[in-house]
């Protein structure tokens, strides 16, 4: 081996230590995104915001721990004029993306958001980004929940043996009246002699009166119910203690209740949150109305550890099969 | 939904308002003592929190698994300690009650939010109080049913109100408790410790607060959920004005209010129509609300049984 092959060994040796040691600083160098996330009830509520703050997680872990993303939130944030003061001041602390996981969160979002050009904010269930108004820093967002509200109703319809399946909701706005009006249209096309009774308990909060909701509905004869929002964490334990079945939406809640819940529509928002940080990090902040679906994977079913037919998971899964295909039409 | 008789969902309706009114009751009536001994608690709310967290936590198997009963003293033993903190805070610091009031609502929301998250990761479940038919008069037509199938901690709040009317008229403490909340300067000059009455009615008053938290996961939700209460704890101190400080008027509002939204639930559900029409459902859910101010209007006459000397801190020689 000759001198000059050696030091031309130790020179490629050099090169590419330096090249590792640059490209190390360069990425510990890197900012970490840093995301803060504005819920109206607990991360903890089974539902909800437990299903964004979930998803957030699980983006976390993707992308490698908290020196790449780091997560703030402030939840139960009930009151909008408060909400409005947590979302500036997390503009003002220089977070990335701001997510205001309320549709009561708008006016605000729009109020601060040209105010903050560099920051990202995102809103739902809305579909408004605030483009036609010169605003290009706000994303917004919303789930077809009719979709697997469907495919909950077709189950529904199969298992119920009263024919009397009861549904439950806060108030009729939104993701919710989107979720039981699929949930009804599920259940009347597998079975039109079942009957959908429909209450609404006037709160987002109120378990209690969650749990008399759902025991008027077994009063009722209802043998089969659902519900959506974290008002009805107490209709599924009257329902568990009557021996009857639920179907979950926006959380999967079968971990919880495994005897009692069939199926949940879980919400994963990790595609959305994936690409409303890459387009962060590409310099774009806002300007699209995202919409999870099951076509698009950002919403699933989750089944339970109730003992299910076959029938029942074939018509699951025709059901969720002529959804992606289009064939299903939605009367929301 | 098999054929009901008007009968038949009356009596349903009616069995779910005595749960329903359980927890303004407990609450309600300890508010009674406080505010007659002349301190207006509206913490209420908050207390309520901390007696729901700790009694779910301290009976379910999610958390320390000491039963039912252990869980109904530990939503009463927090109780009382929140209440000694309002009479400190309210009485011996003599610092604005309605102020007081709602600092400990909000020490009661973060406290129990805190330690929900701490403790218990996020769900706490409970096998709650299970109905209890009374031999014989659970058979009666109609109130068998509702009054007499009904779980320990309905029966109980329901014998607090002829409890709580006795030891307001007829014995001494409660003669003093009133006093001090209507003339407190003459209560002292007779020799009554106006401070110590005050203690033990918001002392009280808390403890049954805290009850009223407990009942709510133990005999009715069978589960803990952030700032479960929604409100409810605010709606208890309105029941006290409702029934112009009678125990057994503050029965009357909170089943009339209970009555109403369960009432609705069954418009809801039987899809009843008004002019052919079905009505709104944000109508059908404003009626409880709008009964009670109505009910207000028409018992504004109650106020003259306001304790006089409400909200005002004691200060011998004032």
């Amino acid at each position: 081996m000759t001198r000059a092959y050696r030091k031309g060994k130790y020179a490629l040796r050099l090169l590419v230590v330096v090249s590792v040691l640059m490209t190390t600083v360069a990425v510990t160098a890197q900012e970490p995104i840093r995301i803060a996330i504005v819920a109206p009830s607990s991360i903890r509520d089974l539902s909800w915001s437990q299903s964004i703050h979930a998803s957030l997680q699980e983006l976390q872990e993707e992308m490698g721990g908290e020196s790449v993303l780091q997560i703030a939130y402030s939840e139960a944030m009930s009151s909008v004029s408060a909400a409005s003061e947590t979302l500036r001041g997390y503009a003002e602390d220089g977070f990335d993306i701001i997510i205001a996981h309320g549709t009561q969160y708008g006016t605000s979002i729009f109020d601060m958001a040209h105010e903050f050009p560099d920051t990202s904010f995102a809103w739902g269930t809305a579909t408004e980004t605030g483009a036609e108004r010169g605003i290009g820093n706000v994303y917004a967002y919303q789930a077809a929940a009719e979709e697997g509200g469907y495919v909950n109703g077709v189950m529904a319809a199969l298992l119920t043996e009263s024919n009397v399946i009861g549904a439950i909701g806060p108030i009729p706005a939104g993701d919710v009246r989107l979720y039981i009006s699929g949930f009804t249209q599920g259940v009347k096309s597998t079975n039109p002699e079942a009957e959908v009774l429909v209450v609404y308990v006037g709160s987002f909060s109120d378990i209690a009166a969650g749990t008399t909701n759902g025991r008027t509905l077994l009063a009722a004869g209802a043998d089969v119910l659902t519900g959506t929002s974290q008002v009805v964490v107490g209709a599924i334990e009257a329902v568990r203690s009557a021996g009857g079945f639920w179907f979950s939406t926006q959380s999967d809640q079968g971990d919880v209740w495994p005897g009692t819940v069939v199926s949940s529509q879980v919400y994963n928002w990790v595609p959305m949150l994936r690409d409303i940080v890459e387009r962060h990090q590409d310099g774009e902040y806002g300007g699209i109305a995202y919409k999870l679906t099951l076509a698009n994977e950002g919403l699933r079913i989750a089944f339970g550890s109730v003992d299910i037919s076959s029938e029942l998971l074939m018509a699951a899964g025709q059901a969720v099969e002529d959804i992606i295909a289009g064939k299903i039409e939605f009367s929301t | 939904m098999d054929e009901r008789t008007l009968l038949d969902v009356l009596v349903a309706a009616s069995a779910l308002t005595m749960v329903s009114a359980m927890p303004f009751l407990y609450s309600a009536l300890g508010e009674v003592f406080s505010q007659l001994s002349g301190v207006f608690n509206l913490g209420v709310e908050g207390i309520m929190l901390v007696g729901a967290f700790s009694s779910i936590y301290v009976a379910s198997d999610m958390g320390l698994d000491a039963g039912l009963l252990a869980g109904v003293l530990a939503g009463m033993v927090t109780g009382a300690l929140l209440g000694l903190v309002m009479a400190f805070v309210s009485v011996t610091m003599q610092a604005d009650q309605g102020i007081s009031g709602i600092g400990i609502t909000l020490l009661g929301r973060g406290l129990s939010t805190t330690l929900f998250i701490l403790l218990a990761d996020g769900v706490l479940l409970v096998e709650s109080f299970q109905p209890i038919r009374i031999p014989l008069l659970s058979d009666l037509p109609v109130v068998g049913d509702i009054l007499f199938n009904q779980n320990i901690m309905v029966y109980g709040a329901l014998l607090l109100v002829p409890v709580t009317a006795w030891l307001l008229r007829r014995t001494t403490w409660g003669l003093q408790i009133r006093a001090v909340g209507q003339n407190p300067a003459a209560a002292d000059a007779m020799g009554v410790n106006v401070e110590q009455v005050r203690y033990s009615a918001v002392v009280l008053g808390g403890t049954m607060a805290g009850l009223a938290g407990a009942s709510m996961p133990l005999a009715l939700t069978n589960v803990f959920q952030v700032n479960m209460t929604a409100g409810l704890g605010f709606i208890a101190v309105a029941m006290v004005y409702f029934g112009g400080w009678s125990p057994w008027r503050v029965m009357f509002g909170s089943l009339l209010f209970s009555a109403a939204y369960n009432l609705q639930i069954w418009v809801q559900v039987l899809d009843v129509k008004l002019f052919g029409e079905t009505i709104p459902v944000n109508i059908l859910l404003m009626m409880p609300y709008v009964l009670a101010i109505i009910v207000l209007v028409f018992a504004r006459d109650m106020q003259r049984f306001r304790p006089q000397a409400m909200n005002r801190p004691f200060r011998r020689g004032d």
